[in-house]
């Protein structure tokens, strides 16, 4: 790692002023993907500002008929937590998709949505859910927070404060991960929301993406038939050597129909 | 034999598991100083300047050290301990392995300069101030490339990237029997590189003690007396007497620890040169731009079979990735560790092998668990199930038609090796019995029915470890002799230190070593001590690597026990007035034959060292005996695998059902540890065919698997729980009749795994998978025949 100045943020507005005024510094929430950059020196922040010690950013709560998540939830809550569990039982079953129990203890949906990277599991959920972001500054959707790969549409000195999703009529998350990473390489979270059905992919572009077509054959018929021929363009989605753009196009739909299949 | 056989608890297992190991990096010297080596980031690059100016003034800099210093010092290249010669009898090219490249990088993560500090931080950040002028050129990572003309050049003074072109055998008689066999089946296949990843990180401390002019090496390594005699011999030039090397608690080898690296000598040279402790610890992506990789070839093979389904000839072309350096023992394995092995547990009466070994620009490549036997046994057991599929005749019955006669042995191999006993019947039986393979058909129709391909595969192994008859490698080209050494020390009061030349990284020689002195002496296992690891502590080693430590160094340990049995009973003679002739030893127990008159181990023992009543004309005092030991052949070990898999069509995802593994390793000393060995072996013969891929990009050269993001370690839920048996045939040439069991799951599983694929996916006309065999090639061998079938 570089040198870097570490604190424990006081305050949300504390932080948000230190970020404005300095802007090689870095927030930290879980530290699963942060600290791994800094040890190979990837990344050169003069400042990490600790936001485990702020007040009131842990934490899940039941209200408008759906759960609110705080941005320092780490994972393991979300995977253990009663009410998610009977509320929205795909979600705790998607947070214990993630990584592994070490990564589980500490890393976090705030930080995980914030960092936005192309294979984390639930900028899936957020966009697949209809959720909505809760920041400093305001409330965003689901759909318009994730921009690009590693992208967001946080500001400089916006931090993620809590995470709103709806009750969905019946939710399902299937993932297939990289062997030996345990990311996604394709992630579907398929949901019937109020807004109507949707279908949210992650790890197979450069951001996660919903399936038009797949939810308007859905909305006819809600079956894994419905959408067995619905092929997505292999087209801009990642290639690596795990896992072409040809296999990431057809796991898409191989995943978003074992989705569909293991709806209630 | 009391202890022998008894799965007893492992003794060094307490320090292990409760933290307290004395591992290289936990080790501190006083004032010492931190290593960072800069390592370049081209695959292929001149080097037209180092300057270290800037980087020099950084804080806490001592020094920066390039190659260019380290010639001017006199200091050698790596040498390379197995010379090999070609077809035409010209040896192999060895071209300079300097410790620090000079005015060539020749792969990614090749070490250019070492910078020296007060800590490893400040070491780090000065390392980024440091300016190579680098002039990247072309570079090139696959074998058949780098024989292609115009190819970039590994080195300038190696034509057409060839090290060696070998083999072994009669070409025209294998020839001729293939023109006249009734079928000959024929397999192009790869055996992938793997990255060895021992837990441990390798890591070297140098010290230097300018009062006594004593060098001492700290190193993570499988044999500190082979280094001491490298380092010392070659690249450092300081006498064995004055250079001490001590491998202390190594936290796995694998084969990747036996190797003279460029950082044992750095730190070494560097210690003495700055008179201060120098240590160097890398970290995981280090290791892999730099631990010795494994495997890497690429293969042409063709299988001659009678009207009788009986095997008549073998032909083998292997191209051998070397690397972009000769790395210690690399010229041995894709030769004499490898073709000699290619008659298998069959009477294949003819074998002809030619093997190319060729450099690219990659990391060096060297023994990783198995070392040239797990490639013969991959291709030969691939092979064999190709001829069952295409002779339309059981995989299991055309092994068993071919297998070698119980009867037969000793058995000459047509591929220089004598197995000395062996019975692969019984293995195989037992392995397919447990494995329910006469019922597989109707798993097979069930697993249909849940829409998953299931597959059944048999590999049936056979390798030569217990390395080695030293007149018979040195007849080879092995620079250095195979035997091994061990002083049984008894003290005053009848407790027994053993030094063993062995060394143990994860073996349990504390423990099994232990068991044989208790059963050989009659004493318990408390009262005695196994020391490994220190050349100041121990006469002489040559390791721990291809299963030879119980086999060698084992031996070693009983013949030096077995010098003092001979002198204990001449003590007891006296003692006791009988003579010599009348004393028996049993149980710990010098007595006279036919009376009840006796004297203890402890007894003789303690007169040996207060000889008041001794017979000092006869004998000198004391009680402690070296023996070395040269065995007289190979060892055998081998056994049969079956492996069962489903793949599910959609994704091409393979889960392994069950793994039945019947191994044959003759005397089992310590039933517990053979477990272990064979479950690691297998679960690292699981991940070379199902997960692990070292690989290079062949546009840049660059390693695009460098870290466990990318590369796939076997994990336990990529596992079944393996059922085991075992079968003994003793060795017949050493005296306990042990013949390892270290590598045997690393060498057999592929095979078992790969043939199970290949069953499964019959219907789809699927001929080979290559390894690993990940989802996305497993979803496109069965979409390829269904788009072909449309």
């Amino acid at each position: 790692m570089y040198e870097f100045n570490y604190q424990k943020a006081a305050s949300l507005e504390g932080a948000a002023k230190f970020l404005a005024a300095n802007e090689e510094a870095k927030l930290v929430a879980g530290g699963m993907t942060l600290i791994p950059t800094l040890k190979q020196r990837l990344a050169k922040p003069s400042d990490l500002i600790d936001l485990a010690t702020i007040d009131g950013l842990r934490g899940i709560k039941e209200e408008g008929g759906g759960v609110t998540i705080g941005a320092m939830t780490r994972h393991v809550e979300v995977q253990r937590s009663d009410v998610v569990k009977r509320v929205i039982p795909a979600l705790a079953a998607l947070a214990g998709m993630i990584g592994d129990p070490a990564v589980r203890n500490r890393g976090t949906i705030g930080g995980s949505i914030s960092n936005n990277d192309p294979a984390a599991d639930y900028p899936s959920a957020v966009v697949g859910l209809g959720a909505t972001v809760v920041t400093t500054k305001r409330e965003i959707a689901g759909e318009e927070f994730f921009t690009g790969m590693f992208e967001t549409a946080l500001g400089q000195d916006e931090i993620v404060t809590a995470v709103k999703f709806p009750k969905p009529g019946t939710a399902a998350y299937q993932k297939f991960k990289n062997p030996a990473s345990r990311y996604a390489i394709v992630g579907v979270f398929v949901a019937k929301t109020a807004g109507g059905i949707r279908v949210a992919v992650t790890g197979a572009g450069a951001c996660v993406f919903r399936v038009p077509e797949m939810e308007a054959a859905l909305t006819k018929s809600f079956n894994a038939e419905a959408i067995k021929d619905i092929a997505i363009p292999d087209d801009g989605l990642n290639s690596d050597i795990h896992a072409s753009a040809e296999y990431r196009a057809h796991l898409v739909n191989v995943m978003a129909r074992r989705a569909v299949a293991a709806c209630a | 034999m009391a202890e022998i056989g008894t799965p007893v608890r492992r003794r060094e297992d307490y320090r292990f598991l409760t933290g307290q190991g004395t591992y290289t990096d936990d080790i501190n010297r006083p004032r010492q100083l931190y290593a960072y080596i800069l390592r370049s980031p081209y695959a292929n690059a001149r080097i037209t300047g180092i300057d270290s100016a800037a980087a020099a003034t950084a804080s806490g800099v001592v020094a920066i050290y390039t190659g260019q210093d380290l010639a001017a010092d006199g200091v050698g290249g790596l040498p390379c301990g197995w010379q090999i010669h070609s077809k035409d009898g010209s040896p192999m090219h060895e071209p300079p392995h300097p410790v620090l490249a000079i005015d060539r990088a020749r792969h990614v993560g090749d070490p250019v300069a070492v910078v020296i500090a007060d800590s490893l931080a400040q070491a780090r950040d000065a390392a980024e101030l440091i300016q190579v002028d680098y002039v990247s050129e072309p570079a090139v990572t696959d074998v058949a490339e780098a024989l292609k003309p115009g190819a970039p050049q590994v080195f300038a003074e190696v034509p057409g990237n060839v090290c060696y072109d070998w083999h072994l055998g009669d070409p025209a008689a294998v020839d001729a029997a293939l023109a006249k066999a009734a079928r000959v089946v024929k397999l192009d296949l790869i055996n992938n590189r793997l990255v060895p990843n021992a837990m441990e990180p390798r890591a070297a401390i140098g010290d230097f003690d300018r009062a006594t002019g004593e060098h001492t090496l700290y190193t993570t390594s499988q044999n500190p007396h082979v280094i001491r005699l490298l380092m010392g011999a070659f690249v450092l030039h300081i006498p064995e007497a004055k250079l001490r090397v001590v491998a202390p608690d190594v936290g796995g080898g694998f084969g990747s620890k036996i190797y003279h690296y460029a950082e044992e000598a750095i730190v070494t040279w560097a210690a003495a040169k700055l008179r201060r402790p120098v240590k160097w610890t890398a970290d995981r992506v280090e290791s892999f731009m730099s631990d010795a990789h494994g495997r890497d070839h690429v293969t042409h093979v063709e299988l001659g079979v009678d009207a009788q389904n009986k095997f008549v000839a073998l032909k083998v072309a292997t191209l051998a990735n070397m690397g972009a350096y000769l790395s210690t023992f690399a010229t041995c394995v894709p030769t004499y560790l490898y073709a000699t092995l290619l008659a298998g547990t069959y009477t294949t009466p003819v074998v002809y092998a030619e093997v190319k070994a060729v450099f690219t620009n990659t990391v060096p490549v060297d023994a990783y668990r198995g070392a040239g036997r797990p490639e013969a046994t991959f291709l030969l057991e691939r092979i064999v199930d190709l001829a069952a599929d295409e002779l339309g005749i059981d995989p299991a019955e055309l092994r068993r038609k071919n297998f070698i006669p119980t009867d037969a042995y000793p058995y000459q191999t047509p591929v220089a090796l004598q197995y000395d006993s062996g019975d692969y019947f019984s293995t195989l039986d037992l392995a397919t019995k447990a494995a329910d393979y006469a019922g597989f058909e109707a798993r097979r129709v069930e697993a249909a029915r849940r829409g998953k391909l299931r597959g059944i595969g048999i590999a049936t192994y056979i390798e030569a470890c217990g390395i080695a008859p030293s007149a018979v490698v040195g007849s080879l080209g092995a620079r250095a002799g195979l035997f091994e050494a061990a002083a049984v020390r008894v003290h005053p009061t009848g407790s027994v230190t053993i030094l063993t030349g062995s060394h143990s990284h994860g073996q349990g020689h504390e423990t099994t070593f232990a068991q044989l002195v208790a059963d050989g002496l009659g004493i318990p296992m408390d009262s005695i001590e196994i020391v490994h690891g220190d050349t100041a502590k121990i006469p002489y080693g040559m390791g721990t690597y291809g299963s030879r430590s119980l086999a060698v160094g084992g031996t070693a340990i009983i013949k030096a026990m077995d010098k003092i049995i001979a002198k204990g009973k001449k003590i007891a003679a006296h003692l006791l007035e009988a003579a010599d002739a009348d004393i028996e030893f049993k149980d710990g127990v010098f007595s006279v034959a036919g009376t009840d008159r006796s004297k203890s181990f402890g007894e003789v023992a303690l007169t040996a060292y207060v000889p008041h009543n001794f017979p000092h004309e006869e004998l000198e005092p004391g009680l402690d005996e070296t023996a070395f030991y040269d065995p007289k052949n190979f060892t055998f070990p081998s056994g049969a695998y079956v492996a069962e898999i489903e793949i599910d069509p959609d994704t091409g995802t393979l889960e392994v059902c069950s793994f039945n593994a019947s191994d044959d390793f003759g005397r089992i000393v310590n039933p517990m540890i053979v477990a272990g060995q064979v479950h690691g072996g297998l679960a690292q013969g699981i991940g070379q065919a199902l997960l692990e891929a070292c690989v290079y990009d062949k546009a840049t050269g660059q390693l695009l698997t460098a870290s466990y993001n990318d590369y796939a370690m076997p994990r336990a839920d990529n596992l079944p729980s393996f059922v085991l048996s075992t079968h003994a045939t003793l060795c017949t040439h050493n005296p306990l009749g042990v013949k390892g069991c270290g590598e045997a799951g690393a060498i057999g599983a592929p095979a078992a795994i790969s043939n199970a694929i290949v069953d499964a996916l019959k219907s789809y006309g699927v001929r080979h998978v290559e390894m690993p065999a990940t989802p996305e090639k497993l979803w496109r061998a069965i979409h390829q025949h269904q788009m072909a079938a449309e």
